[in-house]
């Protein structure tokens, strides 16, 4: 039979176990809390993302015309006139290429799924040799010139944060998630 | 396939001369079993000049031996640049499961950042409550992890999807994967500390290069075991691997582990960057594409004998590879001499490690005559390796990423080994 000290001696044991446990547990999800908290002026400077459905896009605008004038000075060198490639990546055509067996040609117009993707990349890596360098009415323009290169926008019309979301690329539907393990 | 009568031993495994591992172990018996031993024309042995001056001075820093120049990366870059590409890592002169930090393989979009530490900062911010900015100092204030994992470009292997064989060897088919020991920060500690808005199922991770590479990740992905790694094989992370960090997703595609990680944004879907879209997506003979094609699935290579690395004749050899798988653990390698006619198991050299390299290693007796060598791996989700023909069959060969089928190794009379299709 345990004593009744015995039993204050136990119950304080368990209470101070649970305190222990408790303590424990505190402590399993407490980080050092290093992180500064960011304002939102130094985030804007960062957050150069382009969401699919153009949130992050800027203001500023582009047609057709003014960017042919970008991409001649800033793109074609790698990237060939109009678009056709070579040395690097070719940038427009190979519509109809995907299906079957003959060699697909992934372009913008024919292989990527939206619009938005365009203006993020040039922005955050083109052109390869001075990134960061076109301001966003350029990038706009040359978006644009893609674009309408590839037949998807008119030489009429304007990219801007607004229209850039709602241009419908070719290949829009062509992705499916990858299921692993087959 | 002609094949010499192998002259199968109570040792036999499988067909064209496979042994039992512990063949190697029986010492003595080995010797008696085939080795040719001569004792003519043999002179006392003399000691080397090294043994009798004093050698090298310290250095600060190590460097392999001036004999093992051959060790080294092979890379090619995009035309008009200099750091645009990918290297590749030397596997067939390495050994073991860690690959050392200058031979890791590498893939820049823009070349590789010259980082000041100091000046450097990780952004997290998005669906979050308290968006935060960490220096490196900081991070290095908080509790590590250490892991090792291997790291595959989605791009590995992927000539083998090309017609005819590529005449190349290990590091030119194979060497865009690599595995080290990474220790850093779990980055769960350090969303958790912004507090994540319940709406986020994705985070966009971006690097500090001129190309700000950026990936989406589950954001479930990020929870589990993404690390942002401050160390590689124990001391800070190469330039060439993220200096000063990277986000580490192991099993993940390498793609997706972002160097040089500068910011992460928690988002309710994924930003359709252009290489998860334009790049690192697989199309099918129906002209869709598979998608967010995330683990790098089981696979093994053999690398020794391999091109390059022939044979000297007749007699007994180890049969030497890799293999991994990004959904966990490699349960088992088979090898074949046949061309898959026949399997035997592999030895599997401890450590075996999710997600990590995995050493296999085989006893065979080469005959002299004509073999096929191929490797199976299986993991401890119940997959197997394919074959080439069967992932192609399901697939189609218009891609470049995610080869993970069977290769093979041909060696012919001479010894020579040449990359071949079964």
């Amino acid at each position: 039979m345990p004593t009744r000290d015995a039993l204050r001696t136990t119950g304080l044991l368990i209470a101070v176990g649970l305190a222990w446990l408790v303590a424990a547990d505190a402590m399993a999800v407490e980080g050092p809390n290093l992180g500064r908290v960011a304002t939102p002026e130094e985030i804007a400077g960062w957050d150069i993302s382009i969401a699919p459905d153009g949130a992050g896009l800027p203001s500023g605008s582009g047609t057709p015309a003014q960017g042919a004038l970008v991409y001649a000075a800033k793109c074609a060198a790698c990237h060939g006139e109009k678009g056709a490639g070579k040395p690097n990546d070719q940038l427009v055509g190979g519509q109809g290429t995907l299906v079957g067996d003959q060699v697909a040609v992934k372009t913008v117009g024919s292989f990527w799924p939206y619009a938005t993707t365009v203006f993020d990349y040039v922005r955050r890596a083109m052109p390869l040799n001075e990134s960061k360098a076109l301001n966003n009415d350029e990038i706009y323009a040359v978006t644009a010139y893609l674009l309408q290169l590839n037949g998807i926008i008119a030489e009429t019309d304007t990219i801007d944060a607004a229209t850039l979301p709602k241009v419908r690329m070719p290949n829009r539907d062509g992705f499916i998630p990858f299921t692993a393990g087959k | 396939m002609r094949r010499k009568k192998s002259g199968a031993g109570p040792n036999a495994v499988a067909g064209n001369g496979l042994l039992d591992r512990r063949i190697f172990l029986a010492g003595a018996t080995l010797a008696a079993g085939g080795v040719a031993t001569t004792t003519a024309g043999a002179q006392p042995l003399a000691d080397a000049p090294w043994m009798k001056v004093p050698g090298a001075p310290f250095t600060p820093y190590g460097q392999p031996s001036r004999h093992e120049s051959k060790a080294a990366r092979i890379f090619a870059s995009a035309p008009g640049t200099t750091g645009t590409g990918a290297s590749r890592t030397p596997h067939h002169l390495l050994d073991g499961m860690i690959t050392p930090n200058g031979l890791h393989f590498e893939r820049h979009h823009s070349g590789i950042p010259d980082i000041d530490p100091d000046s450097h900062r990780l952004l997290i911010h998005g669906l979050v409550k308290r968006p935060l900015v960490f220096t490196l100092a900081a991070l290095a204030r908080y509790p590590m992890q250490s892991r090792i994992a291997f790291i595959e470009c989605g791009g590995n292997s992927a000539q083998l999807y090309q017609k005819e064989p590529a005449a190349l060897g290990v590091q030119a088919l194979h060497g865009l994967v690599s595995c080290a020991e990474w220790t850093g920060v779990k980055l769960s500690v350090l969303l958790e500390e912004a507090g994540v808005d319940p709406k986020a199922q994705w985070i966009l991770a971006e690097g500090a290069d001129a190309a700000g590479m950026s990936r989406s990740v589950p954001f479930a992905k990020a929870m589990d075991d993404a690390l942002v790694a401050l160390y590689q094989n124990g001391e800070h992370v190469r330039p060439s691997n993220g200096y000063p960090m990277r986000l580490l997703l192991p099993g993940y595609e390498g793609n997706m582990q972002v160097k040089w990680l500068r910011r992460i944004k928690l988002t309710d879907g994924p930003t359709m960057t252009k290489d998860e879209t334009s790049k690192y997506t697989i199309l099918l003979r129906d002209g869709k594409s598979l998608q967010f094609c995330f683990p790098q699935e089981c696979k093994s290579i053999i690398t020794r004998p391999s091109p390059g690395l022939g044979l000297q004749g007749a007699g007994l050899y180890e049969i030497s590879g890799l293999a991994w798988s990004g959904t966990g653990k490699i349960a088992k390698v088979e090898v074949s001499a046949d061309g898959g006619a026949s399997w035997a198991p592999a030895a599997l050299q401890e450590p075996v490690l999710p997600k990590a390299l995995t050493r296999f290693r085989m006893a065979w007796r080469w005959n002299g005559g004509p073999a096929l060598l191929q490797s199976r791996a299986s993991d401890d989700s119940g997959y197997v390796q394919p074959t080439r023909a069967r992932l192609i069959a399901e697939r189609g060969a218009k891609t470049i990423y995610h080869f993970n089928a069977v290769a093979s190794w041909a060696v012919g009379e001479s010894g020579e080994v040449k990359h071949a299709y079964a």
